[in-house]
């Protein structure tokens, strides 16, 4: 029921008309072979980082725990994450050293928010900035070369071929996740306490629910999510990290949460459409004949320049937790 | 201007960065024993290479120059209650277009470096004036604006160095400035050049300004109390177009810095390698100078510091430099909390 009341939303039509529209348009693509790459499986790759980042921060914003840091966290987790593939020879023990690599930064954020009662937004930054550094320096201490670093083809995280084409199975796990968040969040005592601690942490107190564990458990759960993520992207993707793997995603995972004002469902489906305009922003740079016109340097922007049309355009009233970004203090 | 006084300096703040700054060094040091390095000695190489000698003072005050800039940007979002985090991206385009003044028309040698450093304030403003006119109009959030105009700005400068600035000789660059569009170094051998005197007198500007005028303690009384401001008749979308507007200034003069008044190169490379970073940089530093623009100067000659002498510590101690941005992001966090003294002083009475 909770999803037909989410229906009714004007915004989630104009988000159902988008996704139909990307879905017209990854058909045209494909049916008369306009693309050299896959548009369907490029744009599902583009996704399945966005839409695990942003499920993840929808669950810890839910509990009123604000990270802005995801950019750091996708970054710093990536290069963990191709270090651990290589200490136990599997690409499948990468992402999970990712995701702990997430969580680890999670439960920090968490305890810094929740007893240090930071300003969450300013540490979320500072997540990011010691990302930037700390991911240079990391790869220069590992590998011993600045900025980049190949990873071994046995360990690369091989796609899985499905009746609608190559799929990795982090991008179905990915969609899985989105659903299972959604239960999570409606359908569970944990997830309503969740919901609650973001909305009125007092009330939750009185009520005898530990309003730090609560919230540290979700801060947890989101940098996972996040870090799976981040390993995802040098594992089952690109085959490659570089010192600025993340490009942004972690912003644009931010922008699909705003977008998706907190329900994991909505979030994935923005995800479908931002890894869609990536997906298509590699489509086009690699088509003959149209990379020649068109610069490289602007279908880079693409990405970046959809983010900000659909924020602008969808941006409306949300109702977003009571509590959120505030840390609770008992009186 | 007769009322204007210097207000009364209380330690609070000065305990509160100091602390943040020795918790980010102490992380850092365990950075270090992580991966193998003594800390001691990467420490003594890296502040005695940032203060160790007069020279390597004035190098520090290089590196410091654009970062008082930037973080002037971040500090004007904070005390209007924005959190500005576009220096970057306005950084970018300021090099663009000081880099483009300086090396594509000729002038005479005043006003020359008058026009290219103005090229580049205008540049970088402009590229701020979208993300106020967002929040202004639609309220989108200015930590998601302004990153996607880094990256739009990012791609950008790559496009225009590539396809109209580059130098015919060195692709990989721009065509440097022209003799008469460079600051003068300000001692042999040193990359110090005039353009501090001007970036210091920006930030006593912008001080004066803030503290000191009608328009200032507008802008203040919005980052401190936005509905007394709208009571009062504060138009808080004027304020915050301004903050923008401000703050683009100060980035964009920030990258025209490093273009017409940073020897040997005089000019922009490709990959923006001689920019990159310095507006993310400048938060951290910002917020050590607790987000005031005289702060601001000294927190940047601390972290001008790191960064220079992060060279040697990385010829000497072979800790890699990169390290020092690390350290910079911690203190941050380490900033964000603001009960963290007296957290540390319950730990220690117990």
């Amino acid at each position: 029921m909770r999803v037909l009341s989410l229906l009714k939303g004007k915004k989630v039509l104009w988000l159902l008309v988008a996704v139909v529209l990307v879905a017209i348009l990854i058909y045209i693509v494909e049916e008369f072979e306009l693309s050299p790459v896959s548009l369907l499986e490029g744009g599902l790759l583009a996704m399945t980082p966005l839409a695990l980042t942003a499920v993840g921060e929808c669950i810890n914003e839910k509990a009123g725990v604000v990270n802005v840091g995801l950019e750091g966290i996708l970054l710093i987790s990536s290069v963990v994450g191709v270090f651990g593939a290589e200490l136990f020879g599997n690409g499948f023990l990468g992402l999970l050293v990712g995701a702990g690599t997430g969580a680890f930064i999670g439960v920090v954020f968490g305890v810094i928010s929740v007893y240090g009662k930071a300003d969450q937004v300013v540490a979320g930054m500072g997540i990011n900035i010691f990302a930037l550094g700390f991911v240079q320096y990391l790869l220069m201490s590992i590998w011993g070369f600045p900025g980049v670093h190949l990873v071994q083809r046995n360990l690369l995280v091989r796609p899985i071929y499905t009746p609608i084409g190559q799929l990795s199975v982090v991008t179905i796990f990915a969609i899985i996740v989105a659903g299972l968040a959604h239960i999570f969040l409606y359908k569970t005592v944990l997830g309503f306490r969740i919901r609650a601690t973001g909305e009125s942490p007092q009330a939750v107190d009185v009520a005898g629910v530990r309003v730090d564990r609560v919230r540290i458990l979700s801060s947890t759960l989101g940098g996972a999510l996040c870090g799976l993520a981040g390993a995802f992207m040098p594992l089952a993707w690109f085959g490659v990290v570089v010192k600025e793997i993340s490009a942004g995603r972690g912003f644009i995972a931010l922008a699909c949460v705003v977008f998706a004002g907190l329900e994991p469902l909505l979030a994935l489906a923005a995800a479908l459409i931002f890894g869609f305009s990536e997906g298509f922003s590699f489509a086009v740079a690699v088509t003959p004949g149209v990379k020649e016109i068109i610069p490289f340097y602007f279908v880079n922007m693409i990405p970046y320049i959809t983010t900000l049309v659909i924020v602008t355009i969808a941006i409306g009233k949300k109702r977003f937790p009571k509590a959120s970004g505030v840390p609770y203090r008992r009186e | 201007m007769k009322r204007f006084k210097i207000p009364e300096v209380p330690m609070r703040p000065f305990i509160q960065s100091g602390v943040g700054v020795l918790l980010g060094l102490f992380l850092g040091a365990l950075l270090m024993v992580i991966f193998g390095y003594d800390p001691i000695i990467a420490y003594y190489w890296l502040f005695r290479g940032a203060f160790g000698s007069v020279s390597d003072i004035m190098e520090t005050l290089a590196f410091a120059t654009p970062l008082m800039l930037t973080a002037v940007t971040f500090a004007i979002g904070v005390k209007t209650g924005l959190f500005n985090i576009g220096a970057e991206g306005q950084m970018y385009l300021g090099a663009v277009g000081a880099a483009a003044a300086a090396g594509a028309i000729t002038l005479p040698a005043g006003l020359h470096v008058a026009v290219a450093t103005a090229f580049g304030m205008f540049l970088g403003a402009l590229w701020a004036v979208p993300v106020a006119l967002l929040k202004m109009w639609r309220g989108v959030h200015e930590v998601i604006s302004t990153i996607m105009f880094n990256w739009i700005a990012f791609h950008l400068a790559t496009y225009l160095i590539v396809y109209y600035l580059a130098d015919p000789g060195r692709a990989e660059r721009t065509v440097p400035a022209l003799p008469s569009a460079r600051y003068p170094t300000l001692m042999e051998g040193s990359t110090l050049t005039a353009v501090v005197f001007i970036v210091v007198a920006f930030c006593i500007g912008i001080y004066i300004y803030l503290w000191g005028t009608k328009a200032g303690y507008e802008l203040r009384l919005v980052g401190v109390n936005p509905d007394a401001a709208s009571y009062a008749g504060v138009s808080s979308r004027r304020v915050t177009l301004l903050s923008f507007v401000i703050g683009g200034l100060a980035a964009g003069l920030a990258g025209a810095s490093q273009i017409i008044g940073r020897p040997p190169a005089w000019s922009l490379y490709a990959t923006l390698g001689n920019v990159i970073a310095l507006g993310f940089d400048g938060i951290g530093v910002a917020l050590i100078g607790r987000n005031h623009p005289i702060g601001g100067i000294f927190a940047a000659v601390f972290y001008g510091g790191l960064r220079h002498g992060s060279r040697l510590m990385e010829y000497r101690a072979g800790v890699f430099s990169e390290l020092v941005r690390a350290i910079n992001g911690l203190i941050v966090v380490a900033l964000a909390i603001p009960e963290i003294v007296a957290i540390i002083r319950r730990r220690f009475e117990k």
